[in-house]
């Protein structure tokens, strides 16, 4: 290394909620801290859903509700199991979520991306975009020491290397630190921000104020293949998308464009969506393999974090909460070494693996371990119980000549008939199982 | 129904003409070596075609997801990078 040659703490490769919560922490300690974002602006690259939980931020800015680009509070939240026609759902709406700071919010990602990296810049860090990372520096002995960018003399050397490059980490992979992702390990998600008068947002959903809902649902939207789609309401918009795992959509021959309208087009989410106007039609794949598909967490003077370590909670569809956490937990880790004059080595940054342990990202991640796999082989769970629930519904609501214990006894049949005694048996159990 | 074009046309894009962030490394594997072509169908900005036998990739409207890559496991045949710095999709809602 020449001399005059600047040297930084901390290299943060990207600016999306891992990386800012990284550079942020780092910075405000005091650490000399830069970031590089391929995009125009942070957020000009980055999709999600999308949804904030306020914890995960809290822990970090706790004030940002007083700035941050927030869209609605979710004070209530849907589940559809959907057939073509019809679906069963469930509703949890509650005044507490008003009451108590929010607990989770709707963003738009580009400007709340956008507000982030402001912060990260007023404490200090240098945020540099249009800048793409195309690979690590590493000393003879294999150590990453910086990294080199899409520019002329572009290296720039550190002690420490956080990627938060997300889901397709083409420098890590690049560079060996990780396997390129698979496609039985990632979902697909494409979504339109879809634009109506705030007053028909709150009209239709029931909402006034800063409220906001959110429906997840599954079911035969997804076709057949292992998936979900969700709907977030937005102070002037309607975030509408759906997802499924690479390995399905592989496997057949409707496009993802389709399948969105498709989703559009069902008759309970037509209606929501009326006379909207799309102004926005994005794409982003998401790492759903879980705790069994997590890479090589950390090495020789790098770190991985968000979705570039595959931090993502399928089941509860948490990601950006686990990317922040992530994010944070890597920057502490590095302050706790220099407190103590320690170097960035494989062994001293184990205890960033240590912490993510003791933390909602490792726990929540091990818990459901087995959910991938379960829903790969088990496929009953996605298309045979939501249209055996939707059709006892059908049965059970509609009045007609037959005695209730006809009908009964009909649903159950139908049950039975699908998937045997024993195989409701084994499903429930599956079930228990894969979720402990 | 709202074709993908119809969808792309509401995006913002800085186009880096006759530079494109992905390459197909040898047509002929796609051609004749490949049977599911399953970037055709997956790929969600429709950047991929198939006809008369002959895969074809404008990559004008890429949303830089990745799909194309992750989904031709099996041949690799797939160079894929993020357009230059700069240039590319420019999400305002993201």
């Amino acid at each position: 290394m020449t001399q005059n040659i600047e040297k930084f703490d901390v290299i943060v490769v990207g600016a999306g909620p891992a990386g800012n919560a990284a550079a942020y922490t780092l910075a405000k300690a005091g650490k000399k801290v830069l970031q590089l974002e391929r995009g125009e602006y942070p957020g000009s690259k980055n999709v999600q859903g999308a949804i904030l939980y306020a914890d995960a931020l809290e822990k970090i800015i706790p004030d940002f509700r007083d700035s941050a680009p927030l869209e609605r509070t979710v004070i209530e939240q849907r589940m559809w199991v959907m057939e073509d026609e019809s679906y069963v759902g469930t509703t949890f709406r509650s005044d507490r979520f008003n009451q108590m700071p929010g607990n989770r919010y709707t963003i738009i990602r580009a400007r709340f991306d956008k507000w982030f990296s402001e912060q990260v810049q007023k404490a200090g860090a240098l945020v540099i975009c249009e800048m793409t990372v195309i690979a690590l520096l590493r000393d003879a002995a294999g150590k990453v020491i910086g990294v080199e960018v899409d520019r002329e003399d572009g290296k720039i050397y550190a002690d420490t290397v956080i990627l938060a490059d997300g889901v397709n980490s083409l420098v890590a992979s690049r560079a060996g630190l990780r396997d390129d992702i698979k496609p039985a390990a990632v979902a697909l998600a494409v979504k339109e921000t879809i634009f109506l008068p705030k007053e028909t947002v709150e009209a239709r959903f029931n909402l006034k104020g800063s409220e906001g809902v959110v429906i997840e649902m599954l079911g035969s939207i997804s076709q057949g293949m292992a998936g979900t789609a969700f709907l977030y309401t937005n102070k002037d918009s309607i975030s509408l998308g759906i997802g499924c795992m690479l390995s399905d959509m592989k496997a057949q021959n409707t496009t993802p464009a389709e399948l969105l309208e498709k989703l559009k087009q069902h008759p309970s989410v037509a209606p929501l969506i009326a006379g909207g106007e799309t102004r926005e039609y994005a794409a982003h794949l998401i790492p759903e393999g879980g705790y069994h598909a997590l890479p090589e967490l950390y090495g020789e003077g790098w770190l991985l974090v968000g979705d570039s370590a595959g931090f993502v909670n399928a089941v509860h569809r948490e990601g950006s909460n686990l990317a922040m956490t992530s994010g944070r937990l890597a920057a502490e880790t590095l302050l706790e070494l220099g407190e103590k004059g320690l170097p960035s080595t494989a062994a001293n940054l184990a205890r960033y693996k240590a912490r993510l342990e003791d933390s909602i990202v490792l726990k929540d991640l091990k818990k459901y371990r087995n959910i991938p796999d379960t829903l790969h082989s088990q496929r009953q769970f996605l298309s045979d119980y939501p249209a055996l629930l939707n059709g006892a519904a059908h049965e059970f609501f509609t009045v007609d000549g037959q005695d209730k214990a006809t009908k009964e006894k009909a649903i159950f049949n139908a049950f039975r008939e699908r998937r045997s005694l024993l195989g409701l048996l084994g499903d429930a159990y599956r079930l228990w199982r894969a979720t402990r | 129904m709202m074709k993908v074009e119809e969808k792309l046309f509401q995006n913002r894009y800085r186009v880096d003409a006759d530079r494109p962030h992905i390459r197909i490394k040898n047509e002929s594997v796609c051609n004749d070596g490949c049977v599911s072509r399953a970037c055709v169908v997956c790929c969600p900005a429709g950047c991929w075609s198939f006809e008369e036998g002959k895969i074809g990739l404008i990559t004008d409207g890429c949303l830089e997801c990745g799909t194309c890559r992750v989904v031709c496991d099996t041949h690799g045949n797939v160079d894929w990078n993020y357009p230059r710095a700069g240039f590319g999709v420019l999400f305002k809602f993201g």
